[in-house]
């Protein structure tokens, strides 16, 4: 393009975000002690990460399988909204579902009571099988979309050769599902192992001592409780060489887009009868089953408390909202402005910066704001700015993989148009970049915006007097006030969702 | 007036394309040459959306390099997406006379004289999508018709259209070259277009562009590259 400036927003925020990523990770190996600082206990959390990872990934894609099978073959009332909630867990608060998961598996949950009945023992939800359990009550869903959407992509001729040719199930799976699946699982499987590697909020509330602490939470404990700041800077560099190393691996292995894809199901395989119809129909249900009961418990338990919240949590809720707004707006502004520049194709650099928050915590980002601030304001003072900022950096991987194909076809499409028409700055902005850029944006918005909501992170190594939403429900949780916390729960639930929604919908208006 | 190609050498990979020719004013040029030869090239170089690697592009004695796309003296057409789906017809035409579209009583008369000269007069509300693909094509005209610029580039913008639509698209386009007083340069596959709308034509072969021959004598006795690619 012969005209255009050198420099534009996009560079700017690309430079700044390298700035505080860099910045940060400079300050956290700038503190870290050798590797020699860290104790046994630190050298287990890092086995423990590692290894809960790689079991809470391979029961995802395995138990995915199935479920995935049964709802690509089979067509029954609801099946559209089943598969639209299993895109939900995504911007499901973790510590909702943590209460849910409690409601049904904790002590006094539905299935001990049903073991108790039967005189069996009871079995915890605390401990590195409860850690296990919330990774897969996350990621199965996510692992089903991914593997549905293999399923999809054969094309429905080669279903219809395969009935020509009178192919047994047997024969299906041989010839054309499996080559599917050699193909998809090996990248849903590090998408879900990457998901667990960064694991905090469940390691924090069901996890914890010397057999289910992950590096995340060892950096928490060590910033929190030992208040050893080069410990944890140390902790923050083990993973940092986490991430690291688990996005080389992604860069052999393709992870498949998780999200937006069209989900309709024409000319799927075909349905066999019989046993196998049984089967589909109980593996359906179980998922379901698995994903909704939690929720519904929680919600049972919350709902008729809901009025009566004490006012503190209503206080939590209003600056909740107002941060996860802000938050949803910065990475918003991040995201357009990166698109932009990527899609003018000014040069990649401003793509990898758009991804490093990839390689960074919100842990070990947060420790390193805090080494960078702590001369200049106080702790208390930082908590609510630095989770803002850390949540809308936090976003931008996601928002800029849903803006950056959509930039790109608006650049292709319209560019020269645009440009013919001399139609630049806030005019092409309001004209043109933000119509057609829209959905995307509203999209990204969302998902901004409920992260941030659900978010229990970085805020926890700050402040417990203006607690967010999440942390007030937390330490609802510590206390034991139960009703209280499943009342906040829904709360949460429902202020995340609706953010979801109100940005979806807002980038719809037009349509 | 005149648009000058002086020394001009383009080159994208192992293309190359080169041009040393004179348009002068007014002239309706067909553009012609095999696929992949360098037509759409020729235009955005004269549209400003690719810079040449060595010589001049010169348009009434100034050089046109330090001009962007949109304040050169060009209107282009192009093959597809000459309209924003997003906006009302008014507004897409409106787009030619400013783009922040502020437009005053005036201007806004002016929009609704050249939707009605293109006879779409009663559509300015409709967005494309509601249009048939004739009546797109008009309201790309009539954007053209208000910018009023010297230079017209078309780049196949009709090929979408049935003959008879087609015919009837360029021989609007005709009216308006003739009352603009514009240039024209009309990339075309056809030679039944040429020979109705262009009486020159600029023949680009290996990867050069050709001063303009009178477009009756070069098709009927065509070089051997051209004759091979008209068939």
């Amino acid at each position: 393009m012969a005209a255009g400036l050198p420099l534009s927003p996009g560079h700017a925020i690309a430079a700044a975000l390298a700035a505080l990523i860099g910045g940060t990770l400079a300050a956290v190996a700038w503190v870290a002690g050798g590797l020699s600082a860290l104790s046994e206990w630190d050298m287990r959390a890092l086995w423990f990460t590692l290894w809960q990872a790689a079991l809470s990934a391979t029961l995802s894609a395995v138990l995915a399988v199935p479920v995935a099978r049964a709802l690509a073959r089979r067509q029954f009332p609801g099946r559209g909204l089943l598969v639209t909630l299993l895109g939900a867990p995504f911007i499901l608060p973790v510590i909702v579902a943590i209460m849910g998961l409690i409601a049904v598996f904790g002590r006094n949950g539905a299935l001990n009571e049903g073991l108790r009945a039967l005189g069996l023992p009871e079995i915890s939800i605390y401990g590195w099988q409860g850690v296990i359990l919330a990774h897969v009550f996350f990621n199965l869903p996510l692992s089903v979309r991914l593997i549905l959407q293999g399923w999809q992509a054969i094309p429905a001729e080669r279903f219809r050769l395969a009935a020509s040719l009178g192919f047994a199930p047997r024969d299906i799976a041989r010839h054309l599902e499996r080559p599917m699946l050699r193909a998809a699982l090996p990248g849903v499987w590090l998408a879900v192992f990457l998901v667990c590697l960064t694991s905090f909020t469940v390691a924090l509330a069901l996890g914890g001592g010397p057999r289910a602490t992950t590096v995340e939470l060892a950096i928490y404990q060590a910033f929190r409780f030992d208040f050893d700041l080069g410990r944890a800077a140390t902790l923050g560099l083990v993973q940092i060489g986490l991430c690291v190393g688990a996005l080389m691996a992604a860069r052999w292995i393709a992870i498949p887009a998780s999200f937006g894809a069209g989900m309709d199901a024409r000319g799927g395989p075909v349905a066999p009868g019989g046993w196998r119809r049984a089967a589909d129909a109980a593996v359906i249900a179980a998922a379901a089953v698995f994903l909704l009961w939690p929720l519904a418990a929680v919600t049972a338990l919350g709902l008729p408390r809901l009025t009566s919240l004490p006012a503190e949590v209503w206080d939590a809720a209003v600056r909740s909202v107002l941060m996860a707004v802000t938050s949803a707006g910065l990475a918003l502004g991040a995201c357009l402005a990166l698109a932009l520049a990527i899609a003018r194709g000014r040069g990649r650099w401003i793509e990898t910066a758009g991804m490093l928050p990839l390689i960074a915590s919100p842990l070990v980002l947060g420790t390193g704001l805090f080494i960078l601030l702590r001369g200049l304001v106080t702790p208390q003072q930082m908590a609510l700015p630095v989770t803002v900022a850390i949540n809308a950096a936090m976003a931008l991987p996601f928002g800029l993989r849903a803006l950056i194909p959509a930039a790109r076809s608006l650049q292709a499409d319209y560019g020269q148009l645009a440009a013919s028409l001399d139609l630049r700055g806030w005019a092409r902005l309001r004209y043109l970049t933000l119509p057609r850029l829209a959905r995307p944006l509203g999209f990204a918005g969302g998902l901004a915006g409920a992260l941030a909501m659900g978010d229990l992170g970085v805020i926890t190594l700050f402040a417990s007097d203006q607690p967010t939403l999440p942390l007030k429900l937390y330490q609802l949780m510590n206390s034991y006030r139960m009703e209280d916390a499943a009342a906040a729960a829904v709360l949460l639930m429902v202020l995340s969702f609706a953010l979801f929604w109100l940005f979806d919908k807002g980038g719809r208006l037009d349509a | 007036m005149t648009l000058e190609f002086r020394d001009i050498l383009v080159r994208q990979g192992q293309f190359t394309l080169t041009a040393d020719l004179t348009l002068p004013r007014g002239g309706r040029f067909a553009v012609i040459g095999p696929s992949g030869s360098g037509k759409s090239t020729l235009l955005s170089l004269i549209g400003g959306y690719l810079s040449p690697d060595r010589g001049r592009l010169i348009w009434d004695g100034q050089d046109l390099a330090d001009q962007a796309p949109g304040q050169r003296p060009v209107s282009t057409l192009f093959q597809n997406h000459n309209l924003f789906p997003h906006l009302s017809v008014k507004r897409n035409v409106g787009l030619g006379l400013r783009p922040d579209l502020r437009l005053d009583r005036h201007q806004q008369q002016r929009v609704a004289e050249a939707l009605q000269q293109v006879g779409l007069a009663g559509m300015e509300e409709r967005r494309p999508a509601a249009l048939s693909g004739g009546q797109q094509s008009r309201v790309a005209l009539a954007r053209v018709l208000l910018r009023a610029r010297p230079l017209l580039l078309l780049d196949e913008p009709f090929s979408a259209l049935g003959p008879a639509l087609k015919s009837e698209m360029l021989s609007l386009l005709s009216r308006i070259a003739d009352d603009t007083g514009a240039t024209v340069l009309m990339v075309t596959h056809d030679p039944a277009d040429a020979r109705a709308f262009a009486p020159q034509t600029v023949l680009i072969e290996n990867g050069q562009a050709r001063p303009p021959r009178p477009t009756g004598p070069l098709l009927d006795d065509p070089p051997p590259g051209l004759r091979a690619y008209l068939g």
